[in-house]
């Protein structure tokens, strides 16, 4: 006899759960099981967020089926709030593009991973499953009986009160680590916005960030630069060449001070290495066995494709709309490589 | 339905989060998946707490929240600084506690 049993059965038998509830279970459970898959299976780190979103969403359902409508409400306003705010706040900081490289430090560690999971589950869901079996609720009406949040309120600061102030302290301790951890002295004196921007055109480069995807070039200009032949951004007004075929991957860390958006996945994995060596002339391979090109690729102009961002579909199809136009022109772009390994 | 059922959903979704924490290279997805096994502790803690007709167990989930939104604020502080000094944010980059 397990634990569970023992709990189960010291319980009582009393409540079973009403239809309504058995009906939200069976539809939400499924969808927080996805969501929650989906969230370790996706590769953009926002996705995976918005799917934490929707798995919270899904729990704070359950408290307010189980009896617990502060907790649910708290989840819903901390959690899926404040908390989620916070990490998409860090993601967009430490940016987008930072993907999961595909380099196993320990050899056969994902595998292991997936097969500890699957173990893992099993001695957890068998042992409860066949624990459960007949249990019963005592439920919570009684103990909601003058309401759920003044219950909740009354053990709080009555048998609870000691572990309530610790909490506090931690909470207190936490602010204050954070913004040691934060903090950072400054070297030398208050850059002025005129050193800025002597230092963004000393340095060269691209000096505005790269256009959305979907801009085309209709005229030489700082913020939408024309291509090149050999697929590279040409660099700043005029169209001096500045980067390389591979595009504005060469020197974009490096020219645009920092963490631009757009830099397209500076830590390289395989597959992009292999990626970014398509185009090599001034036609790659890859860009003429493309037929299909995305929507209204080749209107006038030398179509930009700034699709070099891993952004996701719109980028990828842009990548391509713009390489069959580049085709016609006789000019490649830089974007159909990057757009490849989508 | 039986009540208890919340539990088996508890276990899958702490299971998901811990392969997550495991295969994930993303420090950030580490920690939504730190968050997603607290979530599923809560669930469980509340489960209990409804087939135990006492609130003892939401007071625990509450307090378990608490720790959480701590425990976020703190480790995406240090993802931040170690993103300043590395440029990179995968768990490893930084194997060597150093440099």
């Amino acid at each position: 006899m397990t634990t569970g049993t023992v709990l189960l059965s010291a319980a009582g038998p009393i409540t079973s759960t009403s239809t309504g509830e058995a009906v939200t279970f069976w539809i939400l459970a499924p969808v927080a099981v996805l969501a929650a898959l989906g969230m370790i299976l996706v590769r953009s780190a926002v996705h995976s967020a918005l799917l934490l979103v929707a798995n919270l969403f899904c729990v704070a359902v359950f408290y307010l089926l189980q009896q617990a409508p502060f907790l649910g409400f708290v989840q819903i306003i901390v959690y899926a709030g404040a908390i989620m705010v916070l990490f998409l706040f860090v993601l967009m900081l430490v940016g987008v593009d930072s993907s999961d490289s595909l380099v196993e430090t320990i050899r056969g560690q994902r595998l292991g991973a997936i097969i500890f999971g699957l173990g893992f589950a099993g001695l957890l869901v068998f042992p409860i499953g066949s624990a459960i079996d007949g249990g019963r609720a005592v439920g919570l009406d009684k103990a909601n009986a003058g309401g759920n949040v003044q219950a909740i309120g009354r053990l709080l600061f009555s048998d609870y009160v000691f572990v309530f102030e610790a909490i506090s302290a931690l909470l207190v301790v936490a602010a204050i680590g954070t913004m040691v951890l934060g903090h950072r002295e400054r070297e030398g004196g208050r850059i002025s916005q005129r050193e800025w921007m002597r230092r963004r055109f000393t340095e060269g480069g691209q000096v505005t960030p790269l256009p959305g995807p979907g801009v085309f070039a209709r005229h030489d200009s700082a913020d939408t630069l024309g291509l090149l032949p050999g697929g590279g951004h040409a660099s700043g007004i005029g169209g001096v060449p500045a980067t390389g075929p591979d595009g504005p991957t060469g020197d974009g860390p490096a020219a645009g001070g920092g963490s631009e958006p757009d830099d397209p996945r500076p830590a390289a994995g395989p597959e992009d290495t292999a990626a970014s060596s398509g185009p090599d002339g001034p036609q790659g391979p890859a860009g003429q066995d493309r037929p299909d090109g995305g929507s209204g690729g080749g209107d006038g102009g030398t179509p930009v494709s700034p699709a070099p961002r891993s952004g996701g579909d719109i980028g990828g199809d842009d990548a391509h709309g713009g390489d069959r136009a580049g085709a016609d022109d006789g000019s490649a772009l830089a974007g159909a490589g990057k757009g490849e390994e989508r | 339905m039986n009540p208890a059922n919340y539990l088996i959903l508890a276990a899958l979704l702490f299971t998901i989060g811990t392969v997550g924490v495991l295969v994930r290279r993303n420090a950030i997805v580490v920690f939504m998946s730190i968050e997603l096994m607290l979530n599923a502790v809560n669930l469980t803690l509340v489960t209990f707490s409804r087939i135990q007709g006492t609130l003892d167990g939401q007071i625990m989930a509450f307090f378990v929240m608490v720790v959480a939104a701590a425990e976020v604020v703190i480790g995406l502080a240090i993802i931040l600084s170690i993103f300043r000094t590395r440029r990179s944010a995968s768990v490893d980059d930084v194997n060597l506690l150093k440099y």
